[in-house]
């Protein structure tokens, strides 16, 4: 990288652009190397996978086709006729998936690490920011082919929303388009998909990436104790770039096999008027919440049960981003104790309610 | 039609005994409504409930019960008076048990009014006593034989429902078995010289084994060939059009056939039966080699009508052939995870042909069979390729993703390698 440093290119560059900090980052950043060093590489396979989505996801834009007569047509278009159409979609559709998964194990690496205390709290805040913006791309983009499941998953994922006190019946017609899902909702789904939440994403995964390379990896507080002699660190460039770079291509090989190996099935094409399939069940990283509904009995003392699960898990959420400033106890290592049952008791939660509602 | 003496005969008698029952009928629906409006007294069911004598396969159910018609609706008397001399006197309107000659009228009292009828339901037909005279049965009922059927024999007494519910004796799927009980009374029948063997050969034709074992409403039962009220055999010359009421395109295109022109005797039963009609299929037609073929009960091999038959039997299947081949590689396709909806498209579109061109033959016509061959082929052709593309794109995916795996695993190698030479370089400066 020196040589680049040296070469005419950069200096031309570095005349206009004041590339002195560019070059320190890379010259000097370091990442300590310990025990929980894996959790490091968690963040960027999701960045990876975020970058394939949007660069699949915009082959997808050039055929796909949102309407009620289009949509699905458009995408038995894309798998059928289109070239390589086939792989884009379900890339597209299994890295999304990868993306949540890989999102999810970022976040709880780094609660059970605790690097999300102080000075790195807004890190954390923008994290679980765009692991909500990343399910919210689920969401709206289930929708998009308008096959027969995505259209019952939506119903009944869009009434959840209704159940809010005050203004979940607002939201609910919001995103609808109107009282039903129906080919505005589509208009509208894609429009989120595709414009809205990319562009919330791109401000808030800029802020992410710039608190990163700003306050360097955290270093947990076993590694920060350690004598300065025996603390061992390895150079952000090229030594962790290269070992990023090894694990994007063993994910990129894996959202390959699974593409071409276990396609995603169109399915049949959403009919308003036909009653509900069997086995509706929205997408895996929703069946707890989902799961946990079904579980509540009708009325809970004076509440409607749903409308009580729905506000629970919005006060969990809000609580779970506010974590780093959230004090049980006065003493830090008491605190970070309960924090530590609590992010256990809702690992165990999340696990448990999605294992039992793809068994029942 | 000219009437026969008999006809005007049937006719003044109904007309006669309509008569002579009008007024009872009259007080009888009077009472009737009474019960229903008081609903609340019924000395009849009272008294022959504690009794125990009420009517065989009596059902609270039946039709007029539901509509406020009680027993005095039909059999007179004085249902709120506990005297049983007085409630089934004369005087009350007593009618009692009715002849069984005269059921026809007796419920022709009411069924052959449509100012009465219309009060319950505004499309319904008066016309079922008219009608039944002009059956075999009314005629022979007319004639003083009491064995035939009559409106209580089909509709049951006491449980009678509309023919829509499943529990009706004149159900879709009940109607079998209510002709069987005298039809397939070996005794009974022998004394009119007809066969006694109808019920069975339905029961294992394609009409009864997709009514009785399927539960098909659909498919024809005994009243849809003979007719409800004025049930008769059909004579040849109608069987046809009995037969296109629901095969259409086939009677249309065999009345206007050389077949039909040629012979009259031909129509459908000549090669399909009629009780027993099976599942037609293809062999019927293989005059080459198939002795069992039906069109060789009148051809010889050879002749001129087997080998238009033959003719027909080899465009059929040539497409049949290449339409199984095409599922079996839809089949292929579908496992193995690749697009299939436009070759389904195909082969749907050649099952069309073939069941089209199993309709032509009705019309003895090979040029137009051959023509519709044509196409059909045309088709499953396109249908099989369109699955061999689909096939052979399932083996270049695999392919290619091996070759894409084989240059991203050199990729990885070379990373891995470089991380080794970094570590080394690192061991060593320290």
């Amino acid at each position: 990288m020196s040589s680049f440093f040296d070469s005419k290119v950069f200096n031309w560059l570095d005349e206009r652009l004041d590339l002195a900090p560019v070059k320190e980052l890379v010259n000097h950043k370091k990442v300590p190397v310990h025990h929980h060093t894996v959790w490091y590489y968690m963040g960027g396979v999701t960045l990876f996978l975020f970058l394939i989505q949007v660069f699949s996801g915009i082959l997808l834009l050039m055929y796909y086709r949102p309407g009620e007569n289009s949509a699905y047509e458009s995408l038995q278009f894309i798998t059928s006729k289109v070239y390589f159409g086939w792989l884009i979609r379900n890339v597209h559709a299994w890295s999304a998936n990868l993306m949540v998964f890989f999102a999810f194990i970022h976040m709880f690496s780094v609660f059970f690490t605790r690097a999300y205390k102080k000075p790195r709290e807004l890190t954390w805040v923008t994290g679980f920011l765009l692991l909500v913006l990343a399910m919210g791309f689920g969401f709206s983009g289930y929708l998009l082919p308008w096959n027969e499941l995505a259209f019952f998953a939506t119903k009944v994922g869009t009434d959840i929303a209704g159940v809010v006190p005050f203004i979940g019946e607002k939201i609910k017609i919001i995103l609808r388009g109107g009282d039903d899902v129906t080919g505005a909702t589509l208009s509208r789904f894609f429009g989120i998909h595709v414009a809205i939440l990319p562009a919330i994403t791109t401000i808030i995964l800029g802020i992410h990436l710039l608190f990163v390379l700003r306050q360097g990896m955290s270093e947990p507080e076993v590694f920060e104790e350690l004598p300065e002699k025996k603390k061992k660190y390895i150079h952000f460039f090229p030594d962790f770039v290269l070992r990023d770079a090894l694990l994007w291509l063993n994910v990129l090989i894996v959202v390959l096999a699974l593409a071409v190996f276990f396609p995603w099935d169109l399915g049949l094409k959403a009919d308003p008027l036909a009653s509900a399939p069997v086995g509706i069940r929205p997408e895996w990283y929703f069946m707890f919440m989902f799961q946990s509904l079904k579980f509540l009995p009708p009325h809970i003392l004076f509440f409607e049960g749903e409308t009580l699960g729905v506000l629970f898990f919005g006060a969990v959420g809000a609580l779970w981003m506010l974590i780093p400033f959230v004090k049980f106890r006065k003493e830090a290592v008491s605190n970070a104790k309960i924090l530590t049952y609590f992010g256990l008791g809702s690992l165990i939660f999340i696990l448990g309610m999605t294992i039992f509602g793809y068994l029942v | 039609m000219k009437k026969t003496y008999q006809t005007h005969f049937n006719e003044l008698r109904v007309t006669v005994v309509s008569i002579i029952l009008l007024p009872f009928c009259l007080a009888a629906q009077d009472k009737g409504a009474k019960s229903s409006d008081s609903n609340t007294i019924n000395t009849c069911v009272e008294c022959h409930e504690t009794l125990e004598m009420m009517p065989e396969g009596y059902s609270a159910g039946d039709i007029h019960q539901k509509s406020g018609i009680s027993c005095s609706g039909c059999h007179g008397g004085d249902p709120t008076n506990y005297d049983k001399d007085e409630s089934m006197s004369k005087k009350a309107g007593y009618i009692g048990l009715p002849k069984r000659q005269d059921i026809p009228a007796f419920c022709g009292r009411c069924h052959s009014h449509i100012d009465f009828m219309r009060t319950f339901r505004p499309r319904i037909a008066t016309d079922q006593v008219d009608q039944y005279y002009q059956s075999v049965h009314g005629k022979k009922l007319a004639q003083g034989d009491k064995n035939v059927a009559e409106c209580a024999s089909c509709h049951s007494s006491h449980a009678i429902m509309p023919a829509d519910d499943p529990r009706s004796t004149t159900h879709a799927l009940n109607i079998p078995k209510t002709c069987k009980q005298c039809h397939s009374n070996g005794k009974l029948m022998d004394q009119y010289g007809i066969p006694h063997d109808q019920y069975d050969k339905y029961a294992a034709s394609v009409h009864g084994k997709a009514l009785l074992e399927k539960k098909d409403t659909g498919v024809a039962t005994c009243n849809d060939c003979h007719g409800n009220h004025a049930a008769t055999p059909p004579d040849a010359e109608s069987v046809s059009n009995i037969c296109g009421t629901c095969h259409l395109n086939n009677m249309n295109l065999f009345k206007s056939s050389q077949m039909a022109a040629d012979f009259d005797i031909h129509s459908c039963q000549e090669c399909h039966g009629n009780h027993d009609i099976q599942k037609p299929t293809d062999q019927m037609l293989n005059t080459a080699s198939n002795e069992e073929a039906i069109c060789l009960e009148c051809h010889t091999a050879g002749d001129e009508g087997a080998s238009t038959a033959n003719t027909m039997y080899q465009d059929i299947q040539g497409v049949d052939s290449l339409y199984a081949l095409a599922k079996t590689k839809l089949t292929a396709s579908k496992t193995s995870g690749m697009n299939f909806s436009e070759i389904d498209y195909q082969i749907q579109q050649t099952r069309q042909n073939l069941i089209q061109m199993r309709t032509l033959i009705h019309s003895f016509d090979t040029s137009q069979v051959n023509a519709k061959s044509v196409e059909g082929i045309k088709i499953a052709r396109e249908a099989i390729h369109l699955a061999d593309l689909e096939i052979q794109e399932y083996h270049n995916r695999r392919w290619g993703f091996g070759v894409s795996v084989i240059a991203l695993v050199i990729l990885a190698l070379a990373v891995y390698l470089k991380i080794r030479e970094r570590n080394e370089l690192v061991k060593n400066s320290r």
